[in-house]
């Protein structure tokens, strides 16, 4: 038994090494702040991870593959317009709202997939052009900041699940004993695992998925154990969309507003892409997971939070997070000293 | 290939035997549907069948065993066995029954040894074979193709799917079996098939010809190419020599020597280590073990870059990938090892670099238009003669060779042919490997012929014939077929 889990933790050990970083960031962090291990830190800080923490899920799937989606950080904000525009209304109406708004995501998505496939055209320069074809729409949907999101949604969105319940007067407005538990859970870290476990665990038992694992492990092996690969690439692609517009769903709700920020996507997708690695997905593809990449994108976040708290020059932000990032991902490269036959490192 | 009738029947074994090239894997994958026959026809159960892909094959119960494992290397034993047909529960894989099922079919094949969980990538070559084998077990097979799938196996094992074999032939299952390990195919089928140069030659019944007729049957051509005349000069001192080369499962204790003055050849079939031999003495592998002396210096294989210091020179197994950069100009390829001869301060000297090249081409007569054309616009032998080129302008006193005659035309092969008997009449030493045998008993002086990671076999002389070599190569004696 123990010698199972060694070896599981050993197989994973791109996750195991960012869940430890993340918890003692985490756990310091926290110990440190004025007011930590408080609902309302714990609330700030889930949201001002979520939307990147989506996105970061988004990039996992194509990197499993051996691919990249420059289109990730483009089609969150493109969803975010499109959320501006229609999630207002009713609930029925709001709720039908944001089921558009993750078609739209997926239907782009899918798109982006369809292009790699039947184009055969390498996922980055596909997804570098489509994701500037986003961003052009958003332009057109949001020429400026503006929308009209539903305060209470807003409100209730981004706090914890006690004023989930007071606002929406439930559970007698939160104070109902059996809720008493969960009261102190921010509603947006709620959302976040609830969307991602939800669709992330049931995946991952799909052929389809394990089609996009064995594209990045070794593409031939997966064409001759007859695998469906244009399939999986374009469910690949697709849910890239569909989480990236659960980022920019909440962004929408978060800022209860579109922005067509140009630069905003751009620094989205990078740090998505570093969520990955920093989570313990290989950017050559096979090995990771999603999971993985949401603790990157914590502990990504983790790292700005410290500059609050300790005072650092603003202007020394970049250089230190770039250190931080480097240190990190170098110790994934460690395997490369183990290889035998040194025209594989070319493979 | 070229216009092969082939038939096997259910319940039974039928071995297919052939050199390298001899079209065995290409009849297998059109079988298998991974290529498509340009002409002619498969038939199955009396209906004519054409696969567009593995997956429909299978559906027939056609499964093959790959030679090149079709195994993902990221995902564990129970995911690999499980792959396109996992076990599912509300539409989801079961992962608890799919261990299960991986557990009894490991049973099966005597593998209890092997974790369901454990990644791929983390199992010896000889557990990942029969990680394959179960693998295709589970499709439920009606005709099963092996092809090499024991050349990794142990002897344990190699029973194991033997037995296995012999179960399924009771079941009515047909199987297919390829190996280059005479003693098995003779040992296990009932029919056997001699296949040569892309056309079936002969089937026979199990035991209806000696082990010297077949092995008659599968060389069975005319030597064509012609040689420069062999060296008739003395052999100079030992320029390399290698004992006990060791590296993971492929170089079991290598030795060899070779001389100044001399083209040694290097034969066997496919897979026996050659390959990795030749990247080993280059520097291109890590933990190789044994004692190497070169130019009667240890010499320690740390780096192409070091080995070519040192006065080595390898011209690699595939031009295209390994020996050339395809988009780059003739000129720019043939200086890639020589920078440092033309280069001044570490600039680049334009006119020592236009010199070189011009002498490279001149030296080899490569037929170029210009040499600020890109490398791919020349002809295969042309590339070959440039790969060749770049290295002899550093002008090495061992030449390692893997296979540089391969898909080129005869004219230019007989020029690398003289090319290499100068070289050595010179007083430098080459190493060749070839998968031709005749260029190998033409060619060489002498032929160290590999099995299983060793030389098995040094013929020199009279004693280096065609037969000789092909006896070696599947480790068979001598004497046996003489």
């Amino acid at each position: 038994m123990i010698n199972k889990v060694k070896a599981s933790i050993l197989r994973n050990r791109g996750f195991t090494g960012a869940f430890i970083l993340f918890a003692a960031l985490f756990l310091t962090y926290q110990s440190m702040h004025p007011r930590g291990f408080s609902t309302a830190v714990l609330v700030q800080n889930s949201n001002e991870v979520v939307a990147l923490a989506f996105v970061a899920i988004a990039q996992t799937i194509p990197v499993l593959m051996g691919g990249l989606d420059l289109s990730v950080g483009a089609v969150m904000t493109l969803t975010n317009t499109v959320a501006s525009h229609v999630v207002t209304g009713t609930p029925l109406q709001m709720l039908f709202g944001a089921v558009v708004t993750l078609a739209v995501g997926a239907g782009f998505g899918a798109m982006n997939g369809l292009i790699v496939v039947y184009g055969r055209i390498q996922p980055i320069i596909a997804t570098l052009a489509t994701g500037a074809i986003a961003i052009g729409l958003a332009l057109i949907l949001r020429p400026s900041p503006g929308g009209d999101i539903d305060g209470d949604l807003n409100w209730a969105a981004t706090n914890a699940v006690f004023d989930l319940a007071e606002t929406y007067g439930f559970a007698d407005n939160g104070n109902a004993a059996w809720l008493q538990p969960f009261v102190n859970i921010p509603v947006p870290l709620l959302i976040l695992l609830v969307v991602a476990l939800g669709v992330w665990l049931p995946f991952k038992r799909t052929v389809t998925c394990r089609t996009i694992y064995a594209i990045g492990s070794a593409e031939s092996a997966a064409h001759l154990s007859g695998l469906p690969i244009a399939r999986a690439k374009i469910a690949a692609f697709t849910l890239a969309g569909f989480f990236a517009a659960c980022g920019g769903l909440y962004l929408a709700v978060q800022t209860s507003s579109g922005n067509a920020d140009i630069t905003q996507a751009g620094t989205y997708t990078l740090n998505s892409i570093a969520s990955v690695v920093l989570g313990g997905t290989s950017l050559m593809g096979g090995s990771g997971g999603a999971i993985g990449s949401m603790i990157g994108a914590f502990i990504l976040r983790i790292i700005s939070f410290y500059f609050r708290i300790l005072s650092i020059d603003p202007l020394l932000q970049p250089l230190i997070e770039g250190l931080v990032l480097l240190v990190a991902v170098s110790l994934g490269a460690l395997r490369t000293f183990r290889v035998k036959n040194k025209l594989d490192l070319f493979r | 290939m070229d216009s092969v009738d082939f038939c096997c029947q259910a319940g039974s074994i039928h071995g297919i035997l052939g050199e390298n090239g001899a079209g065995k894997s290409t009849l297998i994958k059109i079988l298998s549907g991974v290529l498509a026959p340009s002409e002619g026809q498969v038939i199955f159960d009396g209906r004519n069948v054409a696969y567009r892909s593995t997956a429909e094959a299978t559906a027939d119960g056609i499964v093959c065993i790959f030679q090149e494992l079709s195994l993902v290397p990221d995902l564990s034993v129970a995911e690999n066995i499980f792959i396109d047909q996992p076990p599912r529960r509300f539409g989801l894989i079961d992962t608890r029954k799919q261990r299960q099922m991986a557990k009894e079919i490991l049973a099966r094949i005597k593998c209890e040894d092997v974790d369901p969980d454990a990644h791929i990538r983390e199992l010896s070559l000889s557990r990942r074979q029969m990680i394959e084998i179960a693998k295709a077990l589970v499709k439920n097979p009606r005709v099963l193709i092996l092809d090499e799938a024991t050349s990794a196996l142990t002897s344990n094992d190699v029973q194991t799917v033997y037995d296995l074999i012999a179960e399924l032939r009771a079941d009515g299952v047909a199987c297919i079996f390829i190996s280059h390990r005479m003693h098995e195919v003779d040992q296990l089928c009932d029919q056997l098939s001699v296949f040569r140069n892309g056309q079936h030659i002969k089937s026979f019944a199990k035991g209806a010809l000696s082990e010297a007729e077949i092995v008659q049957l599968m060389i069975g051509r005319e030597i064509t190419a012609q040689f420069p005349p062999k060296r008739d000069k003395s052999l100079g001192e030992t320029t390399l020599s290698v004992s006990d080369l060791r590296w993971e499962d492929s170089l079991k204790g290598v030795d060899i020597d070779v001389h100044a003055g001399e083209i040694v050849g290097l034969g066997g079939l496919d897979g026996q280590g050659h390959k990795e031999l030749l990247l080993a003495l280059f520097g291109a592998l890590h933990g190789v073990e044994g004692q190497i002396s070169l130019k009667g210096r240890p010499y320690r294989p740390a780096s192409p870059a070091l080995s070519k210091r040192l006065g080595l020179a390898l011209v690699p197994e595939d031009r295209k990938t390994e020996g050339l950069m395809l988009e780059m100009s003739i000129g720019d390829n043939l200086l890639l090892p020589n920078y440092p001869e033309v280069s001044k301060n570490g600039v680049i000297d334009g006119g020592m670099a236009k010199a070189a090249i011009e002498k490279a081409v001149a030296l080899l007569q490569i037929k170029v238009g210009s040499p600020d054309h890109p490398v791919e616009t020349l002809s295969g032998g042309n590339q070959q003669k440039g790969v060749i080129a770049k290295w002899l302008m550093l002008n090495p006193d061992v030449i390692l060779l893997n296979d540089p005659t391969r898909g080129i035309d005869v004219g230019t092969k007989q020029e690398i042919y003289r090319l290499m008997r100068d070289l050595v009449d010179a007083g430098k030493s080459v190493l060749l490997y070839s998968t031709d045998y005749a260029e190998l008993i033409g060619c060489c002086d002498r032929v160290c012929v590999m099995y299983d990671g060793r030389v098995v076999s040094e013929l020199e002389g009279d004693a280096l014939t065609e037969k000789a070599i092909v006896a070696a190569s599947l480790n068979i004696h001598t004497e046996a077929v003489a």
